[in-house]
This record gives C-alpha cells, sequence and structure tokens, in this order.
C-alpha cells in the first residue's frame, strides 16, 4: 500500500512562500482565495455532503464579518476573542435559523436559507448605529502584530509587512479550519451525513435522527463560514450589507459547483480557480458576470462534477485504462 | 393616528406596487407551478421588458399609442427569448437536481444582465408615461397619477385574463393537467415539450410585460432584476408557490406590509417582508393558498 501525497500539507506550505517569491499583488490574491476556499468548503458540508441547498450561505459569512468588524473597530476588542466570536455568533444564528430550516425539504428549504440571509441583510443595510448602514463599515482595523517586532532581525519569520502578516495568519487559521473540517467530515458523523444525502429514509430507519444531523451540520456549516467571514472582514478593510446578499450565496454556490462538490478540497479549487480566472478576465474586460454566467453553463452542462469531478475522470483514463 | 386621507394614499401605493408584484410574480408561480423550477432570471426578463420598452420607444414614430405599441413589443421580444432558452438550454435540465436547474438560471441571470449593460450601458433609462395619462385626480384628499389608476385596473384584469385562460381554455387544461402528472398527460397524447415551451413564453411574456409598464414609473437601471426576483419571490411564497389566486394574495399582502411598514417602522419595513416570508415558510410552507406537493 502506497501512502498517499500530503498534498494538502504541500499546498499550504507552497502558500507560505508566497509573499517571499511573488509580489504584494499576489499576497492579497492568495489571500483572497484562502478565505473563499474556507468559505466554500463549510457550504460544501451542507451541499456536497449532507445534500442540503442553501441559498442563503452568505448570511453567517456577513454574521461573522460584522461581529469580528464590531468588536475589533468599535470595542477594541482583541482579534484572539474577536475571530472565535466570529464562528459562535455565526452558529447560534445558524442553530436558530437552521432548527426551522431542516424541517423542510428541497425547494422550501432553500427559499426559508434565502428569506433568513434576506433577513440577515435587511438588518445589517438599515440599522445605521450599529452596523453603518448602506455605507457598511470601513476600517476595520488589522489584529495587533507589533509583538513580532522583536523578531524583526530572524530571516524569514521578521520584517514583513502587516498585510502579509495578516496573509500569514489567514493561512494558519484556514489551514487548521479545513484541517477540522476535513476530520468532520471523514468522521462516522460526517459519513451518516453522506447517508442522509443518498437516502434520508434509510438512515431515518437505521436509527438516526435526521433533523438532528442536518442541524448539527447546519451549524457547523454556518460556524465556518462566520470565521471565513470574520478574516474577510479584515482582509477587506471593511464590512458591508453586500456580504449578506443573497447573489454573495450564489456566488460561493458557484465556486462550489466548479470545484466540484462531490469532494473535499474541490470547493477550495474552485475558490482559487474562479479568483484567478476573475483576475485574468478583469483585465480584458468589465464584463466578468457575463464570463461566468457562461462558465456556469458550460459546467451544469458538460461538467457537472466540476473541476475536481473531471480532473477525476482524466486520471482514471490515464492511470486506470479500461480492460478489453 | 395619522389621517385617513393619508392612510387611503398609502394603501393605495401599497396596491399600485402589488399589481406591479403580481405581474412579475405570476410569470414565476406558473413556472414553478407546472415545471417545478423557481426561475432566477424571472427579474431579469422583467428587466429586459423595461429595457426594450425604452427602446422601443426610441424607435418607434411618435403617434397615439405609442407607449401601448412599445409595452406589447417589449412583452412579446421578452417571450420570445424566453421561449428561445426554455427550447435550446433549459429543458435539459429537467430531470436533474434542483441545484443545477436554480443554479442554471442564475447563470442567466449573470448572462442576460450583462448583456442588458453592454447594450444600453450603466446610465439610467427612463420612459414618460403615456401623454393621456399624465394626469391625476384626487380621491379623499389623496392625489392619485392617472397613470397608477391604469395600474389598479390593467392588474386585476390581467389576472382575470390568465385565470380565464388556465381554467376555461383547452391548453389550460393541458397546463393544470401538466402540472399534477407529466407522464399521464404524455402518454395521453399531448405534446408536453411544447406546453412547457408556451408556459415559459407566457410567463416570460408576463415578466417583460411588467418590465414595460413599469419603467414609467421606475428608473430603468442594472441591478433592478436581482433586486426585484426576491421581491417577487417573497410574494409567492407567501401567497404559495405554484397557486395563481395565492401570487396575488401575495402580492397584495406584500404591498400593504411594505407600505404600511414604512409608515410605522421606516427603517425596517423591509425586514418586515422578508420575516413574513420566513413565518409563512416556517408555518405553512405551501403558502397561504397553497397545496401541499407529494
Amino acid at each position: 500500500m502506497t501512502k498517499r501525497m500530503p498534498w494538502g500539507l504541500l499546498v499550504l506550505l507552497a502558500a507560505f512562500f508566497v509573499p517571499a517569491a511573488g509580489s504584494r499583488f499576489y499576497t492579497f490574491l492568495a489571500n483572497d482565495v484562502a478565505i473563499w476556499a474556507l468559505f466554500a468548503t463549510s457550504l460544501n458540508l451542507l451541499v456536497g455532503y449532507t445534500g442540503l441547498v442553501s441559498f442563503g450561505h452568505a448570511a453567517y459569512f456577513g454574521l461573522g464579518a460584522y461581529t469580528t468588524g464590531l468588536l475589533m473597530k468599535k470595542l477594541a476588542v482583541p482579534f484572539v476573542l474577536a475571530f472565535p466570536a466570529a464562528g459562535l455568533l455565526a452558529g447560534a444564528f445558524a442553530l436558530v435559523f437552521g432548527f426551522f430550516c431542516v424541517r423542510l425539504t428541497r425547494i422550501y428549504f432553500a427559499m426559508l436559507t434565502l428569506a433568513f440571509a434576506q433577513i440577515v441583510w435587511a438588518i445589517c443595510f438599515k440599522w445605521n448605529e450599529v452596523t453603518g448602514g448602506e455605507q457598511g463599515m470601513p476600517e476595520i482595523p488589522y489584529p495587533d502584530f507589533g509583538w513580532l517586532d522583536r523578531f524583526a532581525s530572524v530571516p524569514l519569520v521578521g520584517g514583513w509587512r502587516t498585510a502579509e502578516y495578516f496573509y500569514f495568519l489567514t493561512l494558519i487559521l484556514v489551514a487548521l479550519c479545513l484541517w477540522a473540517l476535513r476530520r468532520i467530515a471523514g468522521s462516522p458523523f460526517g459519513r451518516l451525513l453522506t447517508t442522509i444525502r443518498e437516502n434520508a429514509e434509510r438512515a431515518e430507519f437505521i436509527g438516526v435522527n435526521v433533523r438532528r444531523y442536518e442541524l448539527a451540520a447546519f451549524v457547523l456549516a454556518g460556524a465556518f463560514a462566520g470565521l471565513a467571514g470574520g478574516l474577510f472582514g479584515i482582509f477587506n478593510r471593511g464590512v458591508f450589507p453586500d456580504f449578506a446578499y443573497w447573489t454573495k450565496s450564489s456566488e460561493v454556490l458557484i465556486m462550489t459547483l466548479l470545484g466540484g462538490m462531490g469532494t473535499f478540497y474541490g470547493p477550495a479549487i474552485g475558490a482559487l480557480a474562479l479568483i484567478l480566472l476573475n483576475q485574468q478576465i478583469t483585465a480584458y474586460t468589465e464584463y466578468w458576470p457575463f464570463v461566468l454566467g457562461s462558465i456556469l453553463v458550460i459546467l451544469l452542462f458538460v461538467f457537472p462534477g466540476g473541476l475536481a469531478g473531471a480532473a477525476q475522470l482524466i486520471a482514471q483514463r490515464v492511470w486506470r485504462p479500461r480492460r478489453a | 393616528m395619522p389621517d385617513p386621507s393619508f392612510v387611503f394614499a398609502q394603501s393605495v401605493s401599497g396596491l399600485t406596487a402589488a399589481m406591479f408584484l403580481f405581474l412579475i410574480a405570476s410569470g414565476l408561480s406558473l413556472i414553478f407551478g407546472v415545471l417545478r423550477v423557481l426561475n432566477f432570471a424571472h427579474g431579469t426578463f422583467y428587466m429586459l421588458g423595461a429595457y426594450c420598452a425604452y427602446q422601443f420607444m426610441v424607435w418607434l414614430e411618435p403617434g397615439p399609442g405609442k407607449f401601448w405599441l412599445a409595452a406589447l413589443a417589449a412583452g412579446l421580444v421578452v417571450a420570445a427569448l424566453g421561449g428561445l432558452v426554455e427550447r435550446l438550454l433549459f429543458r435539459h435540465l429537467y430531470g436533474k437536481e434542483e441545484l443545477y436547474q436554480l443554479l442554471f438560471t442564475y447563470a442567466l441571470v449573470l448572462i442576460l444582465s450583462d448583456a442588458a449593460k453592454m447594450i444600453w450601458g450603466t446610465q439610467q433609462k427612463s420612459v414618460s408615461r403615456p401623454p393621456e395619462l399624465t394626469g391625476a385626480f384626487s380621491v379623499f384628499g389623496a392625489i392619485i397619477p392617472d397613470y397608477n389608476l391604469l395600474i389598479l385596473v390593467l392588474g386585476p384584469a390581467i389576472a382575470l385574463t390568465v385565470w380565464y385562460v388556465l381554467q376555461r381554455t383547452r391548453v389550460g387544461r393541458f397546463i393544470r393537467a401538466a402540472a399534477l402528472d407529466r407522464e399521464t398527460l404524455g402518454a395521453l397524447g399531448v405534446n408536453v415539450n411544447a406546453l412547457y415551451t408556451w408556459v415559459f413564453v407566457m410567463a416570460s411574456f408576463l415578466g417583460g410585460l411588467g418590465g414595460a409598464l413599469i419603467s414609467p414609473m421606475r428608473a430603468t437601471v442594472p441591478g433592478m432584476d436581482t433586486e426585484v426576483i426576491v421581491e417577487a419571490f417573497v410574494v409567492v411564497v407567501i401567497g404559495g408557490l405554484g397557486s395563481f389566486w395565492g401570487t396575488f394574495l401575495g402580492a397584495l399582502i406584500y404591498g400593504q406590509v411594505l407600505s404600511f411598514g414604512i409608515l410605522f417602522f421606516p427603517r425596517f419595513s423591509i425586514f418586515a417582508v422578508f420575516a413574513l416570508m420566513a413565518a409563512v415558510l416556517i408555518v405553512r410552507p405551501w403558502g397561504l393558498l397553497g397545496r401541499p406537493l407529494k
């Protein structure tokens, strides 16, 4: 038996060298990718593993972003507390919303998640005193990296700009979250979620409380989306009601689908592909949505398994040619 | 207590909003009722209707009934587009998962709204009201523009027409049958594929017409499609997905909640609308007048 390559670890290691090798711009892009990868993977737990199509996942992303943003900007709470708070609050909301959502099936589930997300958006949009309303909340401070100054003379560790320190921090946190999600997906709990996706009725027969499992998946997905949102608010230097708008929810769904829903790293690959593509294409044309829509159509009709699915298919053909 | 004429004016404005929403939402509900697909692109059809109306107003020679001709033409163009999309692409997704269908309609939103941006730019476009309806009159001390009154009449008129088509004509019977049992209808020798295309055409026509009719009242701008589609979702969900009169009722409720919500809780009326949608989904997922899906 051959040991599999630790691809995840290798990618992480490579990602650490982006600021050293590339420009500030590539660090910025890589940071964006890392956060969206976490957001999309959290959604995949729900859509890909449990088979629940949420059209309001942006709500928890937005909630996390506002939580961390508010705590750090208005109350000067340090990042070590403000970051987990994003996950906790988003998870708490996911618990309340999810409680109702998992009672519904299919299209009604999607509609209710959308309704709840729009409620979150409406509150963020209108509650001027707290959220800054339509204008959002600019100038979210970076976490304090001052204590790293004493390492300034150590090569590779010291001497980076704040944005780069934040990038390293993002990498570590996203890696930890992805590792946790991977453990969850691979655990007996995760297997049961897949069972529910494949056949909820049968899962019920073997004594699984389907709704409770679905709710647990909903809360976990919401909490990790909240953590991604918390990072994104800082990265974006501001939090805006758009974060929770329904088009954001479809964006992350597209990423998940592009990468491939059936696989764990698919959504992360989707995030990478979509962000790089966006960056390449917007250099030529302002009509990115048009291109994105066309990609989506091709994806739906030709590669419903996404990039990961297509790669798997090709790999199977190359390494395991069909026997005659 | 605010004075009665103000309350009256407010409820009339809510009613006008409701009639517009009904025009859009009825098409959405029709597609869902028959095809069991939530069409995100319906809002974009509505936006294209508004842009087409503007374009026809530019092209057409001035003359009597120019606006009405433009509105009708806009509706027809959008209807043709809807039919084309259904025939070429959408029909291949009927048997697939809901997620694929939803995302396909979302892809249409991206493509069509960007295409609209390429054609008409980002500047807002406005259409002037038809000259015969620029006046206003006052009832109970409230001033109501003639054009709004026309919409108040047109909304129920279109509702009745669609109802008549669905309930009293042969095609309508087929459409209702297709909503209940597609296979059996096909086995009885009805061309269900063509029927689906016609439903799509009809729904797109309603959406396009709605957009054309609203163009004299609101500026036509990019982004109006993603805004209106959630409103239409609220309406159909409250009334009951696929239920025709439910959609009418949902639109009435939405209009009143919005216009009185603005009166009493100016900041949270939009919140109230979504809260209402969530509440209906929790208590009666199939809506006020809908029937539970099997």
